[in-house]
Protein backbone atom coordinates (compact mmCIF):
# COMPACT_ATOMS: atom_id res chain seq x y z
CA UNK A 1 0.00 0.00 0.00
CA UNK A 2 1.16 3.58 -0.53
CA UNK A 3 2.74 5.37 2.12
CA UNK A 4 0.88 7.58 4.57
CA UNK A 5 -0.13 10.95 4.37
CA UNK A 6 0.65 13.84 7.17
CA UNK A 7 -2.59 15.53 7.60
CA UNK A 8 -2.75 18.48 10.05
CA UNK A 9 -6.47 19.87 10.83
CA UNK A 10 -6.45 22.57 13.36
CA UNK A 11 -9.47 25.19 14.34
CA UNK A 12 -8.70 28.53 13.82
CA UNK A 13 -11.41 30.62 14.30
CA UNK A 14 -14.65 28.77 13.44
CA UNK A 15 -13.03 27.02 11.11
CA UNK A 16 -11.07 23.78 10.19
CA UNK A 17 -7.75 24.30 8.28
CA UNK A 18 -6.33 20.87 6.91
CA UNK A 19 -2.76 21.17 5.80
CA UNK A 20 -1.75 17.72 4.36
CA UNK A 21 1.16 15.96 2.31
CA UNK A 22 0.98 13.32 0.28
CA UNK A 23 3.33 11.17 -0.40
CA UNK A 24 3.23 10.50 -4.47
CA UNK A 25 6.07 10.51 -7.43
CA UNK A 26 3.49 12.27 -9.82
CA UNK A 27 5.43 11.18 -12.70
CA UNK A 28 4.27 13.14 -15.84
CA UNK A 29 4.93 10.41 -18.63
CA UNK A 30 7.41 12.92 -20.02
CA UNK A 31 10.44 11.54 -17.68
CA UNK A 32 12.75 9.57 -19.17
CA UNK A 33 14.63 6.49 -17.00
CA UNK A 34 18.25 6.21 -17.30
CA UNK A 35 17.75 3.67 -19.89
CA UNK A 36 15.69 6.51 -21.86
CA UNK A 37 12.98 5.00 -21.80
CA UNK A 38 9.66 6.90 -21.14
CA UNK A 39 8.40 6.49 -17.28
CA UNK A 40 4.96 5.84 -17.74
CA UNK A 41 2.41 8.63 -15.95
CA UNK A 42 1.63 7.66 -12.61
CA UNK A 43 -0.52 10.51 -10.56
CA UNK A 44 -3.40 10.98 -8.24
CA UNK A 45 -6.43 12.15 -10.41
CA UNK A 46 -9.16 12.36 -7.52
CA UNK A 47 -8.38 13.49 -3.94
CA UNK A 48 -11.64 13.26 -1.54
CA UNK A 49 -11.74 14.91 1.55
CA UNK A 50 -15.10 14.17 4.08
CA UNK A 51 -16.23 14.97 7.42
CA UNK A 52 -19.00 14.02 8.95
CA UNK A 53 -20.15 11.99 6.20
CA UNK A 54 -19.78 14.55 4.36
CA UNK A 55 -17.33 16.08 1.15
CA UNK A 56 -16.01 18.94 1.92
CA UNK A 57 -13.89 19.27 -0.93
CA UNK A 58 -13.05 17.08 -3.73
CA UNK A 59 -10.44 17.73 -6.62
CA UNK A 60 -9.28 16.29 -9.77
CA UNK A 61 -5.99 16.56 -10.16
CA UNK A 62 -3.42 16.27 -13.82
CA UNK A 63 0.26 14.97 -13.77
CA UNK A 64 1.23 19.16 -13.26
CA UNK A 65 0.57 18.88 -9.47
CA UNK A 66 3.43 18.73 -8.00
CA UNK A 67 5.53 15.50 -6.22
CA UNK A 68 4.32 14.73 -2.86
CA UNK A 69 1.66 16.97 -3.25
CA UNK A 70 0.32 19.89 -0.56
CA UNK A 71 -3.11 20.71 0.01
CA UNK A 72 -4.61 23.38 2.08
CA UNK A 73 -7.87 24.57 2.43
CA UNK A 74 -10.52 25.32 5.05
CA UNK A 75 -14.22 24.33 6.07
CA UNK A 76 -16.88 24.93 8.48
CA UNK A 77 -18.73 22.83 11.14
CA UNK A 78 -15.79 20.28 12.31
CA UNK A 79 -15.11 20.93 16.20
CA UNK A 80 -12.02 19.65 18.17
CA UNK A 81 -11.94 16.15 18.48
CA UNK A 82 -14.03 14.96 15.05
CA UNK A 83 -12.32 12.99 12.54
CA UNK A 84 -11.34 14.76 9.02
CA UNK A 85 -10.45 12.09 6.18
CA UNK A 86 -8.74 11.99 3.25
CA UNK A 87 -8.63 9.55 0.30
CA UNK A 88 -6.55 9.61 -3.35
CA UNK A 89 -6.97 7.91 -6.30
CA UNK A 90 -4.42 7.33 -8.38
CA UNK A 91 -4.46 6.88 -12.36
CA UNK A 92 -3.10 3.00 -11.76
CA UNK A 93 -6.11 2.31 -9.32
CA UNK A 94 -3.45 2.73 -5.96
CA UNK A 95 -5.71 4.41 -3.27
CA UNK A 96 -4.74 5.69 -0.31
CA UNK A 97 -6.82 6.84 2.77
CA UNK A 98 -5.84 8.62 6.15
CA UNK A 99 -7.74 10.38 9.21
CA UNK A 100 -6.87 12.95 11.57
CA UNK A 101 -8.66 14.44 14.50
CA UNK A 102 -9.24 18.10 14.57
CA UNK A 103 -6.88 19.50 17.08
CA UNK A 104 -8.48 22.19 19.29
CA UNK A 105 -7.29 26.05 18.49
CA UNK B 1 -33.26 15.21 -15.12
CA UNK B 2 -34.29 18.16 -12.57
CA UNK B 3 -33.25 21.21 -13.57
CA UNK B 4 -30.92 22.01 -10.31
CA UNK B 5 -29.00 18.91 -11.51
CA UNK B 6 -28.71 20.24 -15.31
CA UNK B 7 -27.66 23.36 -14.13
CA UNK B 8 -24.36 21.96 -12.21
CA UNK B 9 -23.79 19.60 -14.93
CA UNK B 10 -23.75 22.52 -17.53
CA UNK B 11 -21.75 24.85 -15.27
CA UNK B 12 -19.00 21.97 -14.86
CA UNK B 13 -18.67 21.52 -11.47
CA UNK B 14 -19.09 18.20 -12.04
CA UNK B 15 -21.65 15.05 -10.94
CA UNK B 16 -19.76 14.72 -7.86
CA UNK B 17 -19.77 18.60 -6.46
CA UNK B 18 -23.57 18.23 -6.75
CA UNK B 19 -23.87 14.70 -5.08
CA UNK B 20 -21.64 16.14 -2.14
CA UNK B 21 -23.23 19.38 -2.26
CA UNK B 22 -26.11 17.53 -1.56
CA UNK B 23 -24.79 15.60 0.88
CA UNK B 24 -25.54 12.27 -0.99
CA UNK B 25 -21.92 10.74 -1.37
CA UNK B 26 -20.85 8.58 1.46
CA UNK B 27 -17.47 7.95 2.23
CA UNK B 28 -15.94 5.35 0.68
CA UNK B 29 -18.36 5.59 -2.09
CA UNK B 30 -18.01 6.86 -5.74
CA UNK B 31 -14.11 5.89 -5.44
CA UNK B 32 -14.12 4.94 -9.70
CA UNK B 33 -14.75 8.44 -9.71
CA UNK B 34 -14.86 10.79 -13.03
CA UNK B 35 -11.34 12.31 -13.95
CA UNK B 36 -12.51 14.94 -16.79
CA UNK B 37 -9.85 13.54 -19.51
CA UNK B 38 -10.90 16.03 -22.44
CA UNK B 39 -9.85 18.97 -19.71
CA UNK B 40 -6.28 18.00 -18.68
CA UNK B 41 -6.00 17.24 -22.26
CA UNK B 42 -6.30 20.76 -23.38
CA UNK B 43 -3.57 22.85 -24.69
CA UNK B 44 -4.75 26.40 -23.95
CA UNK B 45 -6.57 28.35 -21.34
CA UNK B 46 -9.49 28.70 -24.25
CA UNK B 47 -10.14 25.16 -24.45
CA UNK B 48 -10.08 24.07 -21.03
CA UNK B 49 -12.45 26.77 -19.98
CA UNK B 50 -14.21 25.19 -22.38
CA UNK B 51 -13.87 21.48 -21.25
CA UNK B 52 -14.89 22.80 -18.11
CA UNK B 53 -18.10 23.62 -19.29
CA UNK B 54 -17.82 27.51 -20.04
CA UNK B 55 -18.03 29.78 -22.86
CA UNK B 56 -15.48 32.68 -22.49
CA UNK B 57 -14.31 33.77 -19.27
CA UNK B 58 -14.98 37.30 -17.43
CA UNK B 59 -11.27 38.60 -15.62
CA UNK B 60 -12.54 39.47 -11.92
CA UNK B 61 -10.27 41.44 -9.44
CA UNK B 62 -12.37 39.45 -6.38
CA UNK B 63 -10.15 36.27 -7.56
CA UNK B 64 -6.53 36.80 -5.59
CA UNK B 65 -3.60 34.14 -6.97
CA UNK B 66 -1.38 33.79 -3.92
CA UNK B 67 2.17 33.16 -5.02
CA UNK B 68 5.43 34.16 -5.11
CA UNK B 69 6.74 36.67 -8.31
CA UNK B 70 9.78 33.76 -8.84
CA UNK B 71 10.11 30.29 -8.79
CA UNK B 72 13.12 28.98 -7.23
CA UNK B 73 12.49 25.79 -8.80
CA UNK B 74 9.68 24.99 -11.64
CA UNK B 75 9.37 21.50 -10.10
CA UNK B 76 7.21 22.98 -6.96
CA UNK B 77 5.76 26.35 -7.49
CA UNK B 78 3.41 27.04 -4.69
CA UNK B 79 -0.33 28.60 -6.25
CA UNK B 80 -2.84 29.51 -3.51
CA UNK B 81 -6.82 30.77 -5.17
CA UNK B 82 -8.81 33.01 -3.18
CA UNK B 83 -12.28 33.58 -4.29
CA UNK B 84 -14.56 36.77 -2.99
CA UNK B 85 -16.93 35.73 -5.56
CA UNK B 86 -20.42 34.84 -3.74
CA UNK B 87 -21.49 31.05 -4.74
CA UNK B 88 -18.07 29.52 -5.64
CA UNK B 89 -18.72 26.22 -6.72
CA UNK B 90 -15.51 25.30 -7.96
CA UNK B 91 -11.52 26.86 -8.64
CA UNK B 92 -9.42 25.38 -11.14
CA UNK B 93 -5.55 26.27 -11.73
CA UNK B 94 -4.20 26.70 -15.38
CA UNK B 95 -0.64 26.79 -16.61
CA UNK B 96 -0.54 28.79 -19.49
CA UNK B 97 2.71 27.26 -21.44
CA UNK B 98 2.66 23.57 -19.62
CA UNK B 99 2.22 21.13 -22.66
CA UNK B 100 -1.31 20.66 -20.43
CA UNK B 101 -2.84 23.56 -19.53
CA UNK B 102 -5.00 21.92 -17.06
CA UNK B 103 -3.42 21.42 -13.49
CA UNK B 104 -6.14 20.90 -10.61
CA UNK B 105 -9.32 21.50 -10.34
CA UNK B 106 -11.25 21.87 -6.53
CA UNK B 107 -14.98 21.53 -6.29
CA UNK B 108 -16.18 23.34 -3.34
CA UNK B 109 -19.35 22.67 -1.25
CA UNK B 110 -21.24 24.65 0.78
CA UNK B 111 -19.19 25.45 4.12
CA UNK B 112 -16.34 25.23 2.71
CA UNK B 113 -14.25 28.11 2.13
CA UNK B 114 -13.58 29.04 -1.38
CA UNK B 115 -9.51 28.86 -1.11
CA UNK B 116 -7.26 26.45 -2.02
CA UNK B 117 -3.44 26.30 -1.99
CA UNK B 118 -1.11 22.96 -3.65
CA UNK B 119 1.72 23.33 -5.63
CA UNK B 120 2.23 22.90 -9.36
CA UNK B 121 5.28 22.49 -11.56
CA UNK B 122 5.91 25.05 -14.53
CA UNK B 123 7.56 23.71 -17.35
CA UNK B 124 8.66 27.65 -17.64
CA UNK B 125 7.75 31.17 -16.81
CA UNK B 126 4.36 31.15 -17.58
CA UNK B 127 0.97 33.30 -17.05
CA UNK B 128 -1.01 31.20 -13.88
CA UNK B 129 -4.50 31.15 -14.71
CA UNK B 130 -6.89 30.85 -11.87
CA UNK B 131 -10.62 30.21 -12.93
CA UNK B 132 -13.45 30.16 -10.98
CA UNK B 133 -16.99 29.01 -11.46
CA UNK B 134 -19.39 30.86 -9.16
CA UNK B 135 -23.28 30.69 -9.73
CA UNK B 136 -22.61 28.77 -12.93
CA UNK B 137 -20.79 31.99 -14.46
CA UNK B 138 -16.70 31.92 -15.34
CA UNK B 139 -13.98 34.41 -13.55
CA UNK B 140 -10.73 34.44 -14.22
CA UNK B 141 -7.55 36.22 -12.83
CA UNK B 142 -4.09 35.64 -14.14
CA UNK B 143 -0.70 36.07 -13.17
CA UNK B 144 2.60 35.84 -14.30
CA UNK B 145 5.27 33.56 -12.26
CA UNK B 146 8.76 33.53 -13.27
CA UNK B 147 10.98 30.28 -13.54
CA UNK B 148 14.54 30.38 -12.73
CA UNK B 149 17.40 28.09 -13.19
CA UNK B 150 18.88 27.96 -9.62
CA UNK B 151 22.73 27.35 -8.87
CA UNK B 152 24.68 24.39 -10.07
CA UNK B 153 21.96 23.31 -12.46
CA UNK B 154 20.74 20.57 -9.62
CA UNK C 1 -3.95 67.19 -19.84
CA UNK C 2 -0.99 66.67 -21.47
CA UNK C 3 1.35 68.87 -18.80
CA UNK C 4 -0.10 66.50 -15.81
CA UNK C 5 1.08 63.50 -18.21
CA UNK C 6 4.65 65.07 -18.94
CA UNK C 7 4.72 65.83 -14.58
CA UNK C 8 3.88 62.22 -13.90
CA UNK C 9 6.69 61.11 -15.68
CA UNK C 10 9.19 63.60 -14.48
CA UNK C 11 8.51 62.31 -10.82
CA UNK C 12 8.41 58.25 -12.05
CA UNK C 13 11.60 58.60 -13.29
CA UNK C 14 13.27 60.17 -10.37
CA UNK C 15 11.38 57.93 -7.59
CA UNK C 16 13.83 55.40 -6.49
CA UNK C 17 13.90 51.98 -6.99
CA UNK C 18 14.45 48.72 -5.03
CA UNK C 19 17.65 47.25 -6.91
CA UNK C 20 16.25 44.29 -9.34
CA UNK C 21 19.18 41.97 -7.32
CA UNK C 22 16.78 43.09 -3.97
CA UNK C 23 13.60 42.66 -5.64
CA UNK C 24 14.50 38.89 -6.78
CA UNK C 25 15.77 37.95 -3.80
CA UNK C 26 13.10 39.04 -1.43
CA UNK C 27 10.78 37.27 -3.86
CA UNK C 28 12.71 34.39 -3.85
CA UNK C 29 12.10 34.82 0.10
CA UNK C 30 8.55 34.36 -0.41
CA UNK C 31 9.00 31.36 -2.28
CA UNK C 32 10.60 29.43 0.50
CA UNK C 33 8.31 30.70 2.97
CA UNK C 34 5.00 29.69 0.91
CA UNK C 35 6.79 26.31 0.67
CA UNK C 36 8.06 25.99 4.06
CA UNK C 37 4.50 25.69 5.63
CA UNK C 38 4.15 21.96 4.28
CA UNK C 39 7.75 20.52 4.04
CA UNK C 40 7.90 17.42 2.17
CA UNK C 41 10.84 16.48 4.56
CA UNK C 42 7.33 15.42 7.56
CA UNK C 43 6.42 12.43 5.18
CA UNK C 44 10.18 11.48 5.57
CA UNK C 45 10.01 12.01 9.35
CA UNK C 46 7.63 9.91 9.57
CA UNK C 47 9.03 7.00 7.72
CA UNK C 48 11.88 7.34 9.45
CA UNK C 49 10.50 6.69 12.78
CA UNK C 50 8.24 3.87 11.58
CA UNK C 51 11.86 2.71 10.27
CA UNK C 52 13.28 3.03 13.65
CA UNK C 53 10.89 0.85 15.51
CA UNK C 54 10.52 -1.63 12.68
CA UNK C 55 12.43 -5.00 13.68
CA UNK C 56 14.30 -5.72 10.41
CA UNK C 57 17.12 -7.67 9.81
CA UNK C 58 18.44 -11.05 10.31
CA UNK C 59 18.03 -10.51 14.11
CA UNK C 60 14.65 -9.36 13.38
CA UNK C 61 15.61 -6.42 16.07
CA UNK C 62 14.35 -2.46 16.13
CA UNK C 63 17.33 0.30 16.44
CA UNK C 64 15.43 1.59 19.79
CA UNK C 65 18.65 0.55 21.06
CA UNK C 66 20.72 2.59 18.90
CA UNK C 67 23.46 4.62 20.71
CA UNK C 68 23.87 7.49 18.58
CA UNK C 69 26.43 9.29 21.37
CA UNK C 70 24.01 9.59 24.44
CA UNK C 71 23.18 6.42 24.97
CA UNK C 72 21.12 3.36 23.69
CA UNK C 73 17.73 4.52 22.61
CA UNK C 74 17.91 8.11 23.02
CA UNK C 75 17.42 9.68 19.85
CA UNK C 76 16.23 13.36 21.33
CA UNK C 77 19.23 15.67 20.59
CA UNK C 78 21.26 13.01 19.61
CA UNK C 79 22.12 14.86 16.22
CA UNK C 80 22.66 18.03 17.75
CA UNK C 81 25.82 16.29 19.32
CA UNK C 82 26.80 14.54 16.00
CA UNK C 83 29.58 14.12 14.20
CA UNK C 84 31.21 12.72 17.16
CA UNK C 85 33.90 9.83 18.21
CA UNK C 86 32.44 6.53 19.53
CA UNK C 87 34.87 3.93 21.87
CA UNK C 88 32.96 1.01 20.15
CA UNK C 89 34.02 1.75 16.58
CA UNK C 90 37.02 3.77 17.37
CA UNK C 91 35.96 5.86 14.81
CA UNK C 92 34.33 9.99 14.26
CA UNK C 93 31.22 9.25 12.85
CA UNK C 94 28.34 11.04 11.58
CA UNK C 95 24.68 10.19 11.87
CA UNK C 96 24.65 7.96 8.40
CA UNK C 97 27.24 6.03 9.69
CA UNK C 98 26.45 5.32 13.21
CA UNK C 99 22.82 4.03 11.97
CA UNK C 100 24.34 1.57 9.19
CA UNK C 101 27.24 0.79 12.82
CA UNK C 102 23.58 -0.29 14.37
CA UNK C 103 21.84 -1.92 11.49
CA UNK C 104 25.36 -3.95 11.69
CA UNK C 105 24.95 -4.80 15.35
CA UNK C 106 21.68 -4.42 16.45
CA UNK C 107 19.87 -5.80 13.47
CA UNK C 108 22.52 -8.41 12.11
CA UNK C 109 23.41 -6.81 8.72
CA UNK C 110 25.85 -7.53 6.58
CA UNK C 111 28.10 -3.44 6.19
CA UNK C 112 27.69 -3.65 2.08
CA UNK C 113 23.48 -4.10 2.84
CA UNK C 114 23.18 -2.01 6.02
CA UNK C 115 24.83 0.69 3.67
CA UNK C 116 22.71 0.16 0.04
CA UNK C 117 20.83 2.05 -1.83
CA UNK C 118 22.03 5.54 0.59
CA UNK C 119 20.16 8.04 -2.02
CA UNK C 120 16.75 7.72 -3.17
CA UNK C 121 15.67 7.50 -6.61
CA UNK C 122 12.25 7.52 -8.30
CA UNK C 123 10.46 4.28 -7.20
CA UNK C 124 13.12 3.30 -4.96
CA UNK C 125 13.08 5.12 -1.64
CA UNK C 126 15.90 5.73 0.58
CA UNK C 127 15.90 4.05 4.55
CA UNK C 128 18.66 5.70 5.34
CA UNK C 129 17.20 9.08 4.09
CA UNK C 130 13.55 8.54 6.41
CA UNK C 131 16.00 7.31 9.49
CA UNK C 132 18.58 10.77 9.43
CA UNK C 133 15.08 12.59 8.50
CA UNK C 134 13.81 11.34 11.91
CA UNK C 135 16.68 11.62 13.93
CA UNK C 136 17.35 15.16 13.12
CA UNK C 137 13.64 15.85 13.71
CA UNK C 138 14.62 14.83 17.32
CA UNK C 139 17.26 17.58 17.56
CA UNK C 140 15.04 20.42 15.95
CA UNK C 141 15.68 23.55 17.84
CA UNK C 142 18.35 22.66 19.76
CA UNK C 143 22.19 24.46 19.35
CA UNK C 144 24.66 22.27 17.91
CA UNK C 145 27.42 21.24 19.92
CA UNK C 146 29.59 18.70 17.68
CA UNK C 147 32.66 18.21 20.14
CA UNK C 148 35.84 18.16 18.56
CA UNK C 149 37.98 17.29 21.63
CA UNK C 150 38.73 13.70 21.86
CA UNK C 151 42.30 13.25 19.39
CA UNK C 152 40.24 11.87 16.27
CA UNK C 153 37.92 14.47 16.30
CA UNK C 154 40.42 17.17 16.15
CA UNK C 155 42.25 14.95 13.65
CA UNK C 156 39.22 14.82 11.85
CA UNK C 157 39.07 18.50 11.80
CA UNK C 158 42.36 18.78 10.54
CA UNK C 159 41.90 16.64 7.45
CA UNK C 160 38.34 18.63 7.00
CA UNK C 161 40.29 21.41 6.57
CA UNK C 162 43.28 19.97 4.61
CA UNK C 163 40.36 18.78 2.00
CA UNK C 164 38.31 21.89 1.82
CA UNK C 165 41.39 23.56 0.53
CA UNK C 166 42.48 21.22 -1.82
CA UNK C 167 42.56 21.87 -5.35
CA UNK C 168 42.14 19.03 -7.87
CA UNK C 169 40.11 17.31 -10.45
CA UNK C 170 39.80 18.72 -13.79
CA UNK C 171 38.44 22.31 -12.90
CA UNK C 172 40.85 22.68 -10.17
CA UNK C 173 38.36 23.19 -8.07
CA UNK C 174 38.52 23.19 -3.87
CA UNK C 175 34.95 23.32 -1.67
CA UNK C 176 37.04 27.05 -0.77
CA UNK C 177 36.44 27.87 -4.50
CA UNK C 178 32.65 28.59 -4.17
CA UNK C 179 32.52 28.70 -0.05
CA UNK C 180 35.19 30.80 0.50
CA UNK C 181 34.01 33.90 0.26
CA UNK C 182 30.98 35.76 1.60
CA UNK C 183 28.06 37.23 -0.49
CA UNK C 184 28.99 34.68 -3.52
CA UNK C 185 25.99 33.14 -5.66
CA UNK C 186 25.78 30.63 -8.73
CA UNK C 187 23.00 31.73 -10.73
CA UNK C 188 20.39 32.51 -8.06
CA UNK C 189 21.97 29.96 -5.38
CA UNK C 190 23.57 31.70 -2.82
CA UNK C 191 26.62 30.19 -1.29
CA UNK C 192 27.50 30.15 2.29
CA UNK C 193 30.94 31.02 3.27
CA UNK C 194 31.51 27.48 5.22
CA UNK C 195 34.20 29.07 7.52
CA UNK C 196 32.11 31.68 8.57
CA UNK C 197 29.65 30.77 11.93
CA UNK C 198 27.35 33.68 10.41
CA UNK C 199 26.86 31.51 7.12
CA UNK C 200 27.57 28.66 8.67
CA UNK C 201 25.38 28.00 12.04
CA UNK C 202 22.50 28.87 9.75
CA UNK C 203 22.79 26.90 6.43
CA UNK C 204 24.74 23.48 7.81
CA UNK C 205 22.09 23.28 10.56
CA UNK C 206 19.21 23.03 8.32
CA UNK C 207 20.62 19.88 7.23
CA UNK C 208 19.27 16.98 6.25
CA UNK C 209 16.26 18.99 4.05
CA UNK C 210 14.30 18.22 1.14
CA UNK C 211 15.47 19.09 -2.61
CA UNK C 212 12.56 20.34 -4.18
CA UNK C 213 14.91 19.79 -7.83
CA UNK C 214 16.09 16.20 -6.63
CA UNK C 215 12.25 15.38 -4.99
CA UNK C 216 13.44 14.10 -2.26
CA UNK C 217 15.30 14.47 1.26
CA UNK C 218 18.59 14.65 0.89
CA UNK C 219 21.69 14.53 4.21
CA UNK C 220 25.01 15.95 4.30
CA UNK C 221 26.31 12.99 2.25
CA UNK C 222 24.31 13.23 -0.17
CA UNK C 223 25.42 17.10 -0.47
CA UNK C 224 29.18 15.58 -0.05
CA UNK C 225 28.69 13.35 -2.47
CA UNK C 226 27.34 16.13 -4.91
CA UNK C 227 29.57 18.66 -4.93
CA UNK C 228 32.46 16.24 -5.26
CA UNK C 229 30.88 14.81 -8.20
CA UNK C 230 29.72 19.12 -9.30
CA UNK C 231 33.74 19.47 -9.12
CA UNK C 232 34.78 16.45 -11.10
CA UNK C 233 36.63 15.13 -8.03
CA UNK C 234 37.13 11.92 -7.98
CA UNK C 235 33.48 9.84 -6.24
CA UNK C 236 32.88 10.43 -2.45
CA UNK C 237 32.19 7.11 -1.09
CA UNK C 238 29.45 7.34 1.33
CA UNK C 239 30.18 7.99 5.01
CA UNK C 240 33.94 7.76 4.63
CA UNK C 241 36.68 8.85 6.56
CA UNK C 242 36.74 11.74 4.15
CA UNK C 243 33.35 12.50 4.44
CA UNK C 244 32.97 12.75 8.35
CA UNK C 245 36.34 14.75 8.12
CA UNK C 246 34.70 17.87 6.34
CA UNK C 247 31.85 17.50 8.29
CA UNK C 248 33.46 17.93 11.31
CA UNK C 249 35.63 21.12 9.44
CA UNK C 250 32.35 22.59 8.74
CA UNK C 251 30.92 21.62 12.11
CA UNK C 252 33.35 23.69 14.18
CA UNK C 253 32.11 26.94 12.75
CA UNK C 254 28.71 25.95 12.36
CA UNK C 255 28.69 25.02 16.10
CA UNK C 256 26.25 27.10 18.00
CA UNK C 257 23.64 27.35 15.31
CA UNK C 258 20.04 26.29 15.90
CA UNK C 259 19.19 23.01 14.30
CA UNK C 260 16.62 23.04 11.79
CA UNK C 261 16.00 20.20 10.18
CA UNK C 262 14.70 18.43 8.21
CA UNK C 263 15.06 21.83 5.79
CA UNK C 264 13.44 22.84 3.09
CA UNK C 265 15.67 23.42 -0.33
CA UNK C 266 15.37 24.35 -3.54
Amino acid sequence: MADPMRIRANMTGDKVEVKALMAHEMETGLRKDAKGNLVPPHFIRNVTVTHGGKTVLSAQWGTSVSRNPFLHFRFKGGRPGEKVTITWLDNKGDKRTDEAIIAGG
Amino acid sequence: MDAKRREVLKTGGGVLALAAAAGIIKPGEALAQEWNKAAFDSKSVADTVKALGGGASTPSSAIEIIAPDIAENGAVVPVAVESRLPRTQAIAILIEKNPNTLSAEFAIPAGTDPFVSTRVKMGETSNVYALVIADGKYFHAVKEIKVTIGGCGG
Amino acid sequence: MRIDRVLAGVLAAMLPCLSPAQDTQKEIERYRQMLAEGNPADLWEARGEGLWKARRGPKNVSLEQCDLGLGAGIVKGAYARLPRYFPDTDRVQDVESRLATCRVTLQGFKQEEAMRNPFSAPGRHSDMEALASYVAAESKGMKLDAPIRHPKEIEAFRIGEQLFHRRAGPHDFACVSCHGETGKRIRLQELPKLSDPGDAQKIFTTWPAYRVSQGTVRTMQHRLYDCYWQMRHPQMDYTSEASVALMVYMAKFANGGTINAPGLKR
